[in-house]
């Protein structure tokens, strides 16, 4: 231990710089081995869970809702492209945009209880949420939205070419993340995890806990809206699955499996059950079972997830 | 060095073959039976579509004919995204040629636009909506064996002809259903019948009382159930429970199945009316195809949905035989249209332009219980509709194909 002193926070950030340095090049050069439709719905469910995980792995409030924000930004992205004919960057922001008004609406309501009520009160709120998409004629109710038109980014992108649409969803991925990993790292996100830890204290430094709270909200709300609105453009279509209240139970079992708390956590996680549900397809119901198991085994045997328990081993904060 | 050698063993066939050679891209005529392996329509389609798949593959001889087929199989789990994705990738990595089945419209109608995008060909059997000849049509979809309009031109009008002149619907809150429900109003209205109301209930519910006692309280006639699968199983039943049929109102199925019937049981499905296309107790031919395909599947005996599968495949089998290529999705659409069809099952027919096989249907009656004389012993036929008047009128489904031909 001859090296000169270094704070522990700087080697995590090290550590931190690296594997996102590896992450970014491993999928950049994925496409040559793996499907690239695959691994762009994969890093659209990544990018959700991260943003599900700024909530509850930084604030430590559990939303049962985030399907909302992630199916209705669908909706609205395949709307606008279709419907509306606008390019997709637009089309891209009505959906963030909408997830995150929908976000400021479902806050507002939510940060007013803790615990339990708070996840109970979101999932009331985005069943709400499911219910209009079954009925609102412009959703198409069963049958969703198909047929999406991928367009010209910025006038100029074709996105109709799958390497540019991948190139495109890999920088909105990689974008997001950076965004999300700034926020946990600024004074903000101190405020957050000092919430997170203990609220009466936070209140009593004189911090507008609700305020944060509900910046948070939107934050993260609009971050499920910006991963959904990108993958009704990947799968060209936007249906009721991604609405219903299953998909808000996926994107905590990715987040728990992955490693809540964690900054690649949720990343890890995404792709194990995204792969999973890909590749295992042939399973018919087993592949719920399975899913069901891998939950159980992770709670009882590794409650840091898969990214917590390497992160524990090598003494670092992944 | 493997793609070197199969190369080479490529070429000495290609020269054994001599001019005639058949342009299978990537060797292999490959066929995808997606459907739903785990839910509501597990029994009609399922894993039956794939043997009915498998046993037109082994009827036409395609090994001693030298045509390499597969058949590969998935469950789309009733979700629009996940079967986009399944198809996507059968195009994509699988070199799937044709996707075959695929019950649940939603799913069907999104399988045609990745179909259409990959110039590939989909033959449906399992789905519904008859918008897939109609607004939806493409060049590249042939709907096999059923569709939302033939049932309800057939049901309809016959049970409004017999005196059942005022309708309640009982509907699946999905396009399907809206469909089958929009077209079965549109005969009765057509008739003079009178639709009194109507009410949706969510897709794979299990509690349909509150549904059934509006329905009973409407006082009509008639209560056509537009839903399908375990959905129409469970109101049939619930039904007979409240005792709607003993008090004097009737239930018409607007899409049922034989399946449906074997797990109701004849003494509460008796008396029920409906429309199929393919019944396995018609004549001999049918009669053979389903002591082979009931061995082989547990004791179920085939569904029109599998009979539709037998028949679609056969004849895309026999048109890529004629055609000598399968790469241009397009093309072998156009020529499963330009020959008439005839096999085992179907008999002969044709395929309209807007995709539309056209065969007789069949308006079928449950027996009672002291009926039946043998395991699934079910129906009593009532009514031939000819091929011509089975379904909608090719001018009337706007689909676009047929406007600019």
């Amino acid at each position: 231990m001859a090296a000169p002193p270094v704070t522990r926070s700087d080697t995590s950030f090290r550590t931190q710089a690296i594997v996102f340095a590896i992450m970014a090049v491993a999928l950049a050069a994925a496409p040559a081995a793996i499907y690239p439709v695959f691994l762009m719905k994969a890093m659209c469910f990544a990018l959700f869970a991260c943003a599900f995980n700024l909530l509850i792995g930084y604030v430590g409030l559990l939303s049962f809702g985030h399907a909302a924000f992630f199916g209705m930004a669908s909706y609205v992205a395949a709307h606008a492209a279709k419907v509306w004919g606008l390019p997709p960057e637009l089309a891209i922001l009505a959906g963030t945009a909408a997830a995150g008004g929908i976000g400021a609406v479902f806050g507002a309501i939510a940060i007013r209880r803790q615990g339990i009520y708070f996840a109970m009160i979101t999932l009331a709120l985005s069943q709400m949420v499911y219910f209009f998409c079954l009925q609102a004629p412009f959703t198409g109710g069963e049958d969703g939205i198909q047929a999406v038109p991928l367009g010209n980014m910025f006038g100029v992108l074709d996105l109709k070419d799958t390497t540019t649409l991948y190139a495109v969803v890999l920088a909105i991925f990689l974008g997001g993340f950076l965004f999300i990993y700034r926020v946990i790292h600024s004074p903000f996100g101190q405020v957050l995890k000092a919430i997170r830890e203990n609220e009466p204290r936070a209140i009593s430094l004189g911090y507008s806990v609700d305020r944060y709270k509900l910046i948070a909200f939107v934050l993260s709300s609009s971050l499920a809206g910006l991963a959904g609105a990108t993958k009704a453009l990947v799968v060209q279509l936007a249906s009721l699955t991604d609405v219903h209240w299953s998909m808000s139970g996926e994107v905590v079992l990715m987040t728990l499996l992955g490693g809540l708390g964690t900054v690649f956590g949720p990343v890890v996680g995404a792709v194990v059950i995204i792969a999973m549900q890909n590749y295992l397809a042939q399973l018919g119901s087993w592949l719920t079972i399975a899913q069901g198991v891998i939950f159980v085994v992770c709670v009882l045997a590794f409650r840091r997830g898969i990214v917590g328990e390497l992160g524990r081993l090598m003494g670092k904060r992944l | 060095m493997k793609t070197l050698r199969s190369l080479g063993l490529a070429a000495i066939l290609a020269l054994a073959a001599g001019p005639a050679h058949a342009q299978w891209s990537d060797g292999t005529i490959k066929i995808g039976v997606l459907t739903d392996m785990s839910s509501l329509y597990t029994d009609l389609s399922g894993a039956g579509s794939v043997l009915a798949a498998r046993f037109a593959v082994e009827d036409f001889g395609a090994a001693a004919k030298g045509m390499k087929v597969e058949i590969v199989n998935a469950d789309h789990q009733n979700k629009a995204d996940v079967g986009s994705t399944i198809a996507r990738q059968w195009y994509d990595v699988d070199k799937v040629d044709v996707i075959v089945d695929t019950p649940n419209s939603g799913v069907a109608l999104a399988v045609t636009e990745i179909t259409r995008e990959k110039n590939k060909v989909f033959l449906v059997s399992g789905a519904a909506s008859s918008a897939l000849t109609g607004a939806k049509c493409s060049a590249n979809t042939v709907h096999w064996t059923y569709d939302t309009w033939a049932l309800a031109n057939g049901t309809g009008r016959a049970i409004v002809r017999t005196g059942g002149d005022t309708w309640y619907f009982l509907t699946a809150d999905y396009a399907f259903g809206h469909q089958l429900e929009a077209d079965t109003e549109n005969v009765v209205k057509e008739m003079n019948g009178k639709v009194l109301g109507k009410v949706r209930h969510p897709l794979n519910s299990s509690d349909f009382s509150s549904f059934l006692l509006q329905a009973q309280a409407s006082k009509a006639k008639i209560i056509g159930l537009a839903n399908a699968g375990g959905d129409t199983v469970n109101s049939i039943k619930q039904a007979a429970e409240f005792g709607i049929v003993a008090g004097g109102q009737n239930l018409a199925g607007l899409l049922v199945f034989i399946t449906d019937v074997h797990s109701l049981g004849l003494k509460t499905a008796q008396g029920l009316i409906f429309t199929e296309a393919w019944y396995w107790d018609a004549n001999d031919t049918n009669r053979a195809f389903a002591a082979r395909f009931s061995a082989a599947n547990k004791g179920i005996h085939p569904t029109m949905i599998h009979a539709g599968v037998y028949s679609a495949v056969t004849h895309y089998l026999k048109s890529l035989e004629a055609l000598k290529n399968d790469a241009d999705g397009k093309a072998v659409v156009e020529r499963m249209k330009a020959t008439p069809t005839d096999d085992r099952l179907f008999g002969k027919g044709t395929i309209r332009a807007d995709g539309r096989k056209i065969h007789d249907m069949y308006l079928f009656e449950v027996k009672k219980p002291e009926e039946s004389k043998k395991p699934w012993d079910y129906y009593k036929l009532r009514a031939t509709i000819p091929a011509a008047e089975a379904f909608r009128p090719i001018d009337k489904g706007d689909c676009p194909l047929v406007k600019k031909g």
